[in-house]
């Protein structure tokens, strides 16, 4: 019985965190809404429709196809990404927000698991934005769009959680910087996004699988929104949720470690 | 039977290389104004972290409530308001909202967390700020919303570290006067101070730290009138003066640019001084907590 009530406290405790930020980002709706729906009309436009038109097919389907999943998946990666990397940290050490928080009942391990929840509302944020565009110009299957929503939260808790261990053991905010540019942009280029995995020599393949997670939701979500089919999904989705477990757990004891003294 | 708030006794709080709390006992009574004075590093903030239950002991024991941090942390939490020495307001919301999504925090429903933060805003005068953003807010304005937010869950133990720290004298004289008023309501407070006068004119009793340890306990009155006990004539520290009082068998203490003297009979040495150095500057005036602050925890400078 205790367990229970514990278990029902954690919940709301990491509800309540969640919904503080979410309370924050409505009130600057007008600003943070914009971002979502313009950054992939420019990589749409751009990269799909300009690049594409001297590109014929990639792996049957037509390049503008191709890459759409891709920004799809690279958008909740950098929403989620930096809303846990630079967001948390400016909550944590310049806002002193967590120190408020502590101060009521909530915990530590609360206000890190409504961070990354939230992180990860952020990537539904973008996708959902994203599919919207997708849709309209008819790029996604509609089908496949719904299920690529959740999959797109799930997504969002990983990378969340990746960015909330470094936001845990940064020193100072500007050395966030270098997983963004060490990990994040190599990510973003190299995950089977712009050109398929397959293109790049065995060892780099193999690389990008185990250590790249955006591979795995790049490959779920491009067979997802184009209908073909994905021979490693099984590998996908466990990378994804074990993944999540991993990070968020890590990222907790992080920043236990940082802030219990 | 005394019902205390908070039992320590030989605290302890130890970080890698450093003891910040060095054993230290205080017990605090329902519906008293305590004090913890101290220079910076003291041990004061750590105290109080521990009290908050964000910060667990390295030793001895510690019962707020008749509970214990380590174990019934939420529950000690859920009563306890704090209001900290760092501004941690939520700057992107309105004054109104910061009280609304704080109450949350505390499983309080919006409706009643509605009214209690209109009640709390005309309490601390801050009514037609209701939907002002922060960083619209002075400074006196910003810690009288940090004390309406640590009271939104209608606690029976306000922690407060510094509490008007870097302001103006109207905006430390109102918040003075609202927390007298809250203890005249039967809350039981503990504060932290550098300002002597803030402690002396605040508290019912207090503790003086230094270096993690608890110098003394007392009314500021009582430890006044133990440690210091007269009055205090100061004077310009010059050597004719220095040699006079020596000649004369007087004991003073030196403390930069003055000679301090402790005596029942200023009157007599005044007019003394008076006689032997024409126009020298002489103040006398009644022994202070500062005088039993500096007495106890040196001139020493600390960072």
């Amino acid at each position: 019985m205790k367990k229970i009530k514990r278990c029902k406290e954690f919940i709301t405790g990491s509800y309540r965190v969640w919904l503080r930020n979410a309370l924050v980002f409505r009130k600057n709706i007008r600003v943070n809404l914009v971002p979502p729906f313009i950054e992939p009309l420019l990589y749409l436009g751009a990269i799909g429709f300009g690049i594409g038109a001297y590109i014929t097919d990639v792996d049957g389907l037509p390049y503008v196809r191709f890459i759409a999943p891709a920004i799809l998946a690279a958008s909740v990666m950098n929403a989620s990404f930096f809303e846990c990397a630079y967001g948390t940290y400016v909550r944590m050490y310049y806002q002193k927000t967590f120190d408020a928080i502590l101060a009521t009942p909530i915990t530590l391990k609360e206000v890190i698991l409504g961070e990354i929840l939230w992180g990860a509302t952020r990537g539904l944020i973008s996708a959902i934005s994203i599919s919207i565009i997708l849709f309209v110009l008819g790029l996604a299957s509609p089908s496949g769009l719904l299920i690529v929503l959740p999959l797109s939260f799930f997504a969002g808790m990983l990378f969340a959680g990746i960015a909330a261990c470094f936001s845990a053991i940064s020193p100072s905010i500007d050395t966030i910087s270098y997983p963004a540019t060490l990990f994040i942009a190599p990510m973003f280029l190299f995950s089977g996004t712009f050109f398929p995995l397959h293109l790049l020599p065995q060892v780099i393949q193999y690389i990008a699988l185990i250590f790249l997670p955006l591979t795995h939701v790049v490959s779920l979500t491009r067979a997802l929104l184009t209908g073909t089919s994905d021979t490693f999904w099984a590998l996908n989705i466990t990378w994804i949720f074990v993944g999540i477990l991993v990070f968020s757990f890590l990222a907790i004891r992080l920043f236990e470690r940082r802030l219990i003294v | 039977m005394d019902y205390y708030v908070i039992e320590a006794n030989n605290l302890i709080k130890k970080y890698r290389d450093l003891t910040a709390v060095n054993s230290i006992n205080f017990s605090v009574p329902k519906g008293e104004l305590f004090g913890f004075l101290g220079p910076n590093g003291a041990g004061k903030t750590t105290t109080m972290k521990m009290v908050q239950c964000i910060s667990p002991r390295t030793q001895g024991s510690l019962k707020i409530f008749g509970m214990d941090p380590d174990t019934d942390g939420r529950e000690i939490r859920k009563c306890i308001g704090v209001v900290p020495q760092e501004t941690n307001l939520d700057p992107d919301l309105s004054v109104f909202d910061n009280l609304a999504v704080y109450a949350r925090f505390y499983d309080i429903s919006s409706r009643e967390a509605a009214i209690r933060a209109d009640e709390l805003l005309s309490f601390f005068e801050l009514d037609t700020k209701r939907d002002t953003i922060i960083e619209k807010l002075s400074g006196g304005m910003k810690r009288r919303l940090l004390l309406a937010r640590a009271l939104i869950n209608r606690p029976e133990l306000l922690i407060l570290d510094e509490p008007t720290i870097g302001l103006d004298p109207q905006a430390r004289h109102h918040i003075w006067e609202k927390l007298l008023k809250l203890r005249a309501e039967g809350h039981t407070i503990v504060l932290t101070t550098h300002y002597l006068d803030e402690a002396a004119r605040l508290c019912d009793r207090l503790v003086i730290m230094d270096q993690g340890s608890i110098l003394v306990t007392g009314s500021p009155d009582a430890l006044v009138k133990h440690y210091i006990g007269m009055d205090i004539v100061e004077t310009e520290n010059i050597p004719e003066v220095v040699q006079y009082l020596d000649n004369a068998g007087i004991h003073y203490d030196s403390g930069g640019e003055v000679l301090q003297v402790r005596t029942k009979n200023p009157k007599d040495i005044t007019d003394k001084l008076r006689e032997s150095f024409q126009g020298i500057r002489i103040i006398t005036r009644p022994g202070s907590l500062e005088d039993v602050f500096l007495l106890l925890t040196g001139r020493r400078l600390r960072d």
